[in-house]
């Protein structure tokens, strides 16, 4: 490239030579030995031979298969929408359809919705992009836009009947029932007592208020407008206070248990981490080989401190549960058993760690020896100190949620609880809200705290 | 510059001295406020606690020692021999437990240094990407494990593969934050001096960043294996698989000796890996090295 040989070839030469200097310069890291040059990919190469022999050992692709996948769809679904019943007995022909919340007898709508048109032996309920249902006291008649003939079934006396329609897939039709699932959102259910369409509706029903109360359905504004009226719904209470208390006793969400059990997770969270640092501040000064000179009090020290930390705190929290019970209490004193003994090996290091010279200044000065490790020492390490207690303060409330769930009460025995019931998939979902937004705020808070009190900027 | 016109001056000294006790007043008042502080929330939140526990603390107090000698009962009654016996039964469920922490820290290792690199900013000009990153991460590491792994049981079964998930996701949330902490404290100049070659991205963070940041990761990465083979052991609890499982039959069961031998071996291990993975990391970073 307008190159001549000579310029190539000086260059070359110089490249060589400088790549020799340099070789010569800095012996090894050019001419990297073949055990350097190795071991990296030598390590991957391990590293992936693990992961794939742990991919069989665990089975993971038999897992995969035997997911209930189904179930997680079901789960998904019913966490952020809730489903609707519409329900005809035939026993209880002047009824009607009585519409009703995930089927509950507490919870019966007394309007029907704009989806169902007429009542009982004549009712048109359309089913959104699932088609309409129409029933005509003995016959149900199904119209689904996908296909051309409708499905037809009679009614009424015994088992449902297949009239017309070739069946697909989605439509189980049994001895005893019928069985209809054309989308995830629909489900038509018909046996021989009855004829039941559900529907799922994305949102989360009640959560304000609950079904029985009066301000169930109650949009913002009118409830702004209530809040500020004379007229009292309760006469005993304010207006304010009757719409928080509503809200606070709402049967559904249960807002009031539920946080009150957050509250007590941040409590064994707070009160834990704050006694750990209390007690392991003593205990580590008495545990560093500059304040203490007795080498067996010191070696007996940090035993226990690895004692107290080895002692898993989950292991912690099951001795407290027997003694204690269940509650957050037993939390309280896992957290702080386990992190007493973590503070104390941390901070006995960095009292170690820290400079001595302040502390002979002081000494210098005639200080007694209290007085050389309260202002010699302590405000040294008192920046750790903080900063250790704040980064445990937020890894703790994530700890209490965990032993909460053990049994130690709190809002992860809330949640167990509710996932146990495999049906209020929306407090699950909630509840796991709550808890992600607690540790995040917590987080946030925590180096918030580090940054302005430790390096003074806020 | 013989004589010092501020000090000399009597009023100014006053002065000086009056701002100073002033200082220290308030420094006194703000201690003694924060030190009342930790006491209302120390003494509000036993009683609270207390109030809310099944059982009360003066009368679990005395029963604190009850159950650790019903446990070391059981496992004198077993004997010796019965006690080996149990701790070779329980030996693959514990091989399980470090095998899901193990399989985990490996998986978070590297999924999380990968996303660390897209969350520095010192790496990444772009402030979207970086702050959208971020709030990934925190999502991630608020993720408590159990969580996770709860939901995955329902869905999967009672399988590690379950814990692996739970562990593996808070993992990369916590590893990538120290790593992209880690990374923006690198020096810049080899990356700088890559770029001048006409390397491109990759090849700046590979050969730029990775050589200067892989001990303090792998040093990392080591403390996060201890904290995840304590968080695996707990996860069995709810049914993921390993010693934790099995721990909890036994809880349920009250089986002292069994008990007892799934606990030495749990404190065991974690306090073996403590301690070798405290010798590679001083290797790694060295004594000086602060992590």
């Amino acid at each position: 490239m307008g190159r001549t040989m000579t310029d190539s070839h000086y260059e070359e030469t110089w490249v060589q030579g400088e790549s020799e200097r340099l070789g010569f310069q800095y012996p090894g890291v050019i001419d990297l030995s073949w055990k350097k040059r190795l071991l990296g990919p030598l390590l991957c190469l391990v590293t992936a031979l693990y992961l794939g022999v742990c991919y069989f050992a665990f089975d993971v692709s038999g897992v995969v298969e035997r997911a209930r996948g189904d179930m997680a769809q079901l789960f998904a679904l019913d966490a952020y929408a809730h489903k609707i019943h519409a329900t005809y007995q035939f026993k209880k022909p002047d009824q009607g359809f009585v519409v009703s919340l995930e089927g509950s007898k507490r919870a019966i709508y007394k309007e029907h919705p704009a989806w169902i048109e007429g009542n009982g032996a004549h009712s048109l309920i359309s089913l959104g992009s699932d088609g309409i249902l129409q029933f005509n006291g003995d016959t149900v008649t199904y119209r689904h836009p996908e296909f051309e003939q409708a499905f037809i079934f009679k009614v009424g006396e015994g088992a449902p009947e297949f009239i017309a329609g070739a069946p697909p897939a989605w439509l189980k039709v049994s001895k005893t029932q019928v069985n209809a699932r054309p989308s995830l959102f629909t489900r038509i259910w018909i046996t021989k007592s009855k004829v039941e369409a559900q529907r799922y509706f994305a949102g989360w029903e009640n959560f304000w208020f609950d079904f029985d109360s009066e301000l169930n359905g109650v949009s913002a504004r009118e409830l702004l407008k209530i809040a500020f009226s004379s007229e009292r719904l309760d006469p005993d209470i304010s207006n304010v206070r009757f719409i928080l208390s509503e809200f606070w006793t709402n049967s559904e969400w249960q807002h009031g248990e539920v946080y009150f059990a957050l509250f007590q997770t941040l409590i064994m969270a707070v009160v834990g981490t704050l006694i750990a640092g209390i007690l392991a501040l003593p205990l580590a000064f008495a545990a560093a080989a500059n304040v203490n000179p007795l080498a067996v009090a010191r070696t007996g020290l940090r035993r226990f401190f690895d004692f107290l930390r080895g002692v898993d705190m989950l292991i912690w929290s099951l001795i407290f549960i027997r003694a204690f019970g269940l509650g957050p209490l037993s939390g309280i004193f896992a957290i702080f058993f386990t992190d007493t003994g973590t503070f104390g090996k941390l901070f006995s290091e960095a009292i170690e760690n820290a400079d001595k010279k302040q502390a002979e200044g002081v000494q210098a000065t005639g200080a007694s020896a209290v007085q050389k490790y309260r202002f010699g020492l302590f405000p040294q390490i008192l920046p750790l100190f903080i900063s250790q207690m704040l980064y445990y303060l937020e890894s703790n409330t994530r700890s209490a949620t965990v032993i909460g769930a053990l049994g130690a009460g709190g809002i992860g025995l809330k949640l167990i609880e509710t996932m146990r019931t495999r049906q209020d998939w929306e407090n699950t979902l909630y509840l796991i809200a709550l808890i992600i937004i607690v540790v995040m705020v917590m987080d946030q808070l925590s180096s918030w705290l580090r940054r302005k009190l430790i390096e003074g900027q806020a | 510059m013989a004589s010092y016109p501020a000090l000399a001056d009597a009023s100014r000294l006053a002065e000086i001295s009056q701002s100073y006790e002033r200082v220290a007043r308030n420094r006194t008042l703000y201690t003694l406020l924060l030190i009342a502080l930790c006491a209302l929330s120390i003494s509000g939140g036993l009683y609270i606690a207390d109030q809310a526990n099944s059982g009360g603390f003066w009368t679990g107090l005395g029963k604190f020692f009850d159950y650790p000698a019903e446990l070391f009962l059981g496992a004198y009654e077993k004997g010796g021999m019965g006690l080996f016996r149990l701790t070779l039964q329980y030996l693959p469920y514990l091989f399980e437990t470090l095998n899901i922490a193990l399989v985990s820290t490996l998986l978070a290792f590297f999924l999380g240094g990968a996303l660390s690199f897209v969350a520095s900013r010192t790496l990444v000009s772009n402030r979207l990407v970086v702050a959208l990153m971020r709030r990934v991460m925190d999502v991630f590491r608020a993720f408590p494990e159990i969580v996770i792994a709860l939901l995955l049981v329902l869905i999967f079964g009672p399988s590690p593969v379950a814990a692996v998930i739970a562990v593996t996701t808070h993992t990369i949330g916590a590893l990538a934050k120290q790593f992209s902490e880690v990374n923006e404290n690198c020096d810049l100049k080899a990356v700088e001096g890559i770029r001048s070659m006409g390397g491109n991205w990759f090849e700046q963070i590979r050969f730029g960043i990775l050589p200067q940041v892989l001990p303090n990761f792998l040093s990392y990465a080591l403390l996060r294996l201890e904290v995840n083979v304590r968080a695996s052991a707990i996860l069995g609890f709810v049914g993921a698989g390993g010693l934790g499982a099995e721990l909890k039959m036994v809880v349920d069961w009250n089986y002292g000796a069994d008990i007892l031998v799934i606990i030495f071996m749990l404190v065991v291990s974690i306090a073996l890996i403590d301690y070798l993975s405290g010798v590679l990391r001083h290797k790694l970073i060295g004594q000086s090295g602060q992590v």
